[in-house]
């Protein structure tokens, strides 16, 4: 190798090193930017849909027979639960920062105040 | 703004304030500008009210003035953070932070509006009752059809995250088309409730059901807008910045809107007045 061919390889392999090194780091944080967006694969996107589906299937059902007293606390908690897991899962609460989750679950703590302070109103005022 | 922000902390950009010459070096004055003059000659067209400061319009200027500049990235050489979003204060995206935000003030609207249908849904005025009108298997079938929207939206941020644009257009345009019939469902149910005799102003609860499902309705029109919007700039390569993040804003509000239905579905139409 010449003296002169040196430097040119050298920048070539330096080159060639960093535009490796920019792919991996590239790849890397494409990854995590991935990880970190999707939080569930595809299929499971599908089978927590048809989670949700058998749920709603299931208040539907209950809101044509009689189960008694349960019957209430039972579409509350159906309503819960498909509530929790859009947010959770769909628009990837979980797997993302507790920022998020603060100021989206304090404005629903506001709003469930908001209609306990009006029922509270109703009862106290309403003549 | 976004891309500015990237635009000056990608690798090739200058600081503010600093100029820098056709080859990268310091510009120190002496050099002509791309009009023929100087930097001294440009005096003169400085206005009556003095020299710009270096706030933060002048800094844009200079950025402007710069032929270095970049006025485009690829995706990877952006400035980012653990997170995916712009370097920020909290590290987080600011644009992700405000729509969370955004949906936190939402949840206090639609709270209000459902408890005002709970108080009201028992003032009636005739025979024309919440029990007598629902048509639950109906509305089973919305609800149904808003659900699978929520899939095949996230569906969609799946694959523009996977950089797939293609399948990510497809998701998109049958989100709004699920979207669509949810909205047409919709229409179809309040004609025929008009028709059995439930006007808006009929009684408290007929005002509070029509507004608190209207303002639903008109938050589905306008997710679906943002779909059909989306799905436009994609075709046309207008979305700037982040794709990824901006497709998974839209889904957030499309979400929101789905977990919305999710709440009314199970108050007003399945909980007996």
């Amino acid at each position: 190798m010449t003296a002169d061919a040196q430097p040119i390889s050298t920048t070539g392999d330096q080159h060639d090193d960093h535009a490796a090194g920019a792919h991996v780091v590239e790849h890397e944080e494409r990854d995590s930017h991935d990880s970190h967006r999707h939080g569930a694969t595809d299929k499971q996107y599908i089978v927590i849909a048809a989670i949700l589906a058998a749920i709603t299937a299931a208040e539907v059902t209950i809101s044509y027979i009689d189960i008694g007293p349960i019957f209430l606390p039972a579409l509350i908690i159906m309503m819960a639960a498909k509530f929790l897991i859009v947010v959770s899962y769909f628009m990837h609460l979980k797997f993302d920062s507790r920022i998020f989750s603060f100021l989206f679950y304090l404005g629903l703590l506001l709003a469930v105040f908001v209609y306990i302070a009006a029922l509270a109103t109703f009862h106290f005022f309403d003549g | 703004m976004a891309d500015d922000e990237g635009d000056r902390s990608g690798e090739g950009a200058t600081s503010p304030g600093e100029k820098t010459s056709g080859d990268g070096a310091p510009d120190l004055g002496n050099e002509p500008h791309e009009h023929g003059g100087t930097v001294t000659d440009t005096l003169d067209e400085i206005p009556m009210g003095g020299v710009p400061g270096p706030g933060p319009v002048a800094d844009e200027q200079r950025a402007a003035d710069d032929p270095n500049r970049l006025t485009s990235l690829p995706e990877h050489a952006e400035h980012r953070d653990a997170d995916g979003g712009h370097a920020t204060t909290t590290g987080l995206s600011n644009n992700k932070m405000a729509m969370w935000l955004f949906l936190g003030s939402e949840c206090l609207l639609f709270g209000g509006l459902i408890s005002t249908y709970m108080l009201y849904r028992g003032r009636l005025s005739g025979e024309v009752g919440p029990d007598q009108i629902y048509d639950i298997p109906f509305t089973s079938v919305s609800s149904f059809v808003l659900l699978m929207s929520s899939l095949t939206m996230v569906l969609a941020v799946s694959a523009v995250a996977r950089r797939d644009l293609r399948t990510t257009k497809v998701w998109l345009s049958i989100t709004a088309l699920l979207g669509t019939t949810f909205v047409g469902g919709q229409v179809y149910e309040f004609t025929s409730f008009y028709r059995e005799g439930l006007g808006f102003t009929t009684s408290l609860f007929s005002s509070s059901f029509y507004t608190l499902t209207g303002f639903h309705g008109a938050h589905v029109t306008i997710g679906i807008i943002m779909l059909l919007a989306l799905v436009g700039m994609l075709s046309r390569e207008r979305v700037t910045g982040d794709k990824s993040e901006v497709v998974e804003l839209v889904g957030l509000y499309w979400h929101f809107v789905d977990i919305v239905w999710i709440v009314i579905f199970t108050l007003v139409y399945l909980i007996p007045a």
